[in-house]
């Protein structure tokens, strides 16, 4: 419907070759982190959290926060990007590979196709397994050399910056392995159920 | 009615830009006139994208403020962001007769209409007022009398969104209660509240947490996240609270 359709007098703010070649369609740049969550930010004492992983899988494993940092820390340096258009570049994140996490249970790859996180609050975001694998997801409990914020999901994010930052559950508790796909909270309410930026696939339908 | 959340797809539309109105020397209203909308639930938002005449385009989201009773007319309010992109194009450029492309509505959760019932307790901090005011026109236009607070927060006196419309629905409303804080400046006069909001002004205005109200939050992240904690210390269950936040950090 766009085609031949201009903005009377529109101008815009054109980014540099280099900046616009690594912004996904319909981003703009942001230097800040803006936080987006449909709730209050819940606050769980580290001494009583928890992350498990169950479902599809030949028997549930579960690990206390100090367990959760005994496992090899990552670092990776990625772009992210919100849905609501801002996308941020080389945000710093130290955490443990969803991989990792998966290697200390037992599952079948072929039922267990599909990841839904689940988050203190409530909240839950739905994954292809294979999205989480091949050092693609972390589980991120520091973000430029600092604990993770709560406002940010702390004390511990899901990180799956290849997808729209939503499927980056905030304030993660555990992933739910399932043999078939079972969309999220933001997937049940007209958002994409996949969310790949680059595709531009923020709504049902894109 | 059982109203549907799950929209097919959201195609880009063109509307008529068919009336403006400064809101604030920060904040305009834009409505326009939408063809083809499909209707919008109060405290839903729209994508706009802007394009330029090389193709180059930019996409931001806006708040509808008009409740869904105005269809096929939808209003936005825009505030002026002085190193936005899009924002200063549609505060200072757009006019009536303009085209404006569009889609939408998004968001099915941070909404609210006179059958999820209440008591409801909306807080606003600045622009985070435009939602909330949709679901205020939807309940005046649908002649509903759920017992409903409004607490809003300004800089100032002429920071205020909608002041006017906001003075006329609490004086006509017995079962609406509208409560002001400005936190820079306050006329003389001025009987509401001075400082920004905290506990103890939320535990004055928000309904008793044994009413369970539903309640809805929308402003800049650390008002949201003042006001949620706040509601959540004075024990009302964080999923009865909605919160729609904007805005940076200030963390670089």
């Amino acid at each position: 419907m766009s085609e031949g359709f201009i903005s009377r007098a529109f101008r815009g703010r054109r980014q540099k070759s280099d900046v616009a070649g690594r912004l996904p369609p319909g981003q703009y740049l942001e230097r800040g982190f803006p936080v987006l969550s449909a709730g209050p930010t819940p606050h769980t004492p580290l001494e009583r959290w928890d992350f498990s992983i169950v479902g599809h899988v030949k028997e549930p494993k579960r690990w206390t926060w100090q367990e959760l940092l005994a496992f090899p820390h990552e670092t990776p340096t990625v772009d992210i990007s919100c849905v609501t258009k801002w996308t941020k570049f080389d945000t710093h994140w130290e955490g443990v590979s969803v991989e990792t996490l998966l290697q200390q249970v037992e599952y079948d790859p072929n039922v267990a196709r599909y990841v839904n996180a689940f988050s203190d609050g409530g909240y839950t975001t739905n994954l292809p397994l294979a999205d989480v694998l091949g050092g693609k997801a972390w589980v991120a409990f520091s973000y430029e050399g600092q604990p993770l914020a709560p406002e940010h999901g702390g004390p511990a994010r899901l990180l799956v910056p290849h997808l729209y930052f939503w499927k980056s559950a905030k304030w993660v508790r555990g992933l739910r392995l399932v043999d078939h796909d079972e969309p999220g909270f933001w997937e049940s309410l007209g958002y994409h159920n996949y969310g790949d930026p680059w595709k531009e696939e923020r709504y049902q339908g894109d | 009615m059982e109203r549907r959340t799950l929209p097919g797809r959201l195609t880009w539309q063109r509307g008529e830009v068919v009336a403006t109105e400064q809101e604030t020397a920060r904040a305009k209203s834009i409505t326009l006139a939408l063809p083809t909308w499909m209707g919008h639930r109060a405290g839903q938002h729209v994508d706009v994208r802007l394009t330029a005449e090389d193709g180059y385009q930019a996409e931001r989201s806006y708040s509808i403020a008009s409740p869904p009773e105005e269809q096929p007319r939808v209003t936005l309010t825009v505030e002026r962001l002085d190193d936005g992109e899009v924002s200063p194009y549609l505060t200072d450029e757009l006019r009536i007769g303009d085209k404006l492309e569009l889609r939408g509505p998004i968001g099915g959760y941070f909404v609210w209409e006179a059958r999820l019932g209440g008591p409801l307790l909306l807080v606003a901090g600045g622009s985070g007022i435009v939602p909330l005011m949709a679901m205020l026109r939807h309940r005046a236009a649908v002649g509903s009398t759920i017992p409903t607070r409004l607490l809003y927060s300004s800089r100032s006196y002429a920071d205020i969104i909608y002041r006017e419309e906001l003075e006329h629905l609490d004086e006509a409303d017995q079962m609406l209660e509208v409560v002001q804080t400005l936190t820079r400046v306050q006329p003389p006069g001025w009987t509401g509240y001075h400082r920004r909001i905290d506990t103890d002004m939320l535990r004055e205005v928000a309904w008793p947490s044994d009413q369970h109200p539903l309640m809805y939050i929308c402003g800049p992240t650390p008002f949201v996240e003042t006001a949620a904690a706040s509601l959540v210390t004075l024990g009302h269950e964080p999923a009865r609270i909605k919160t729609e936040r904007f805005g940076p950090t200030g963390e670089a």
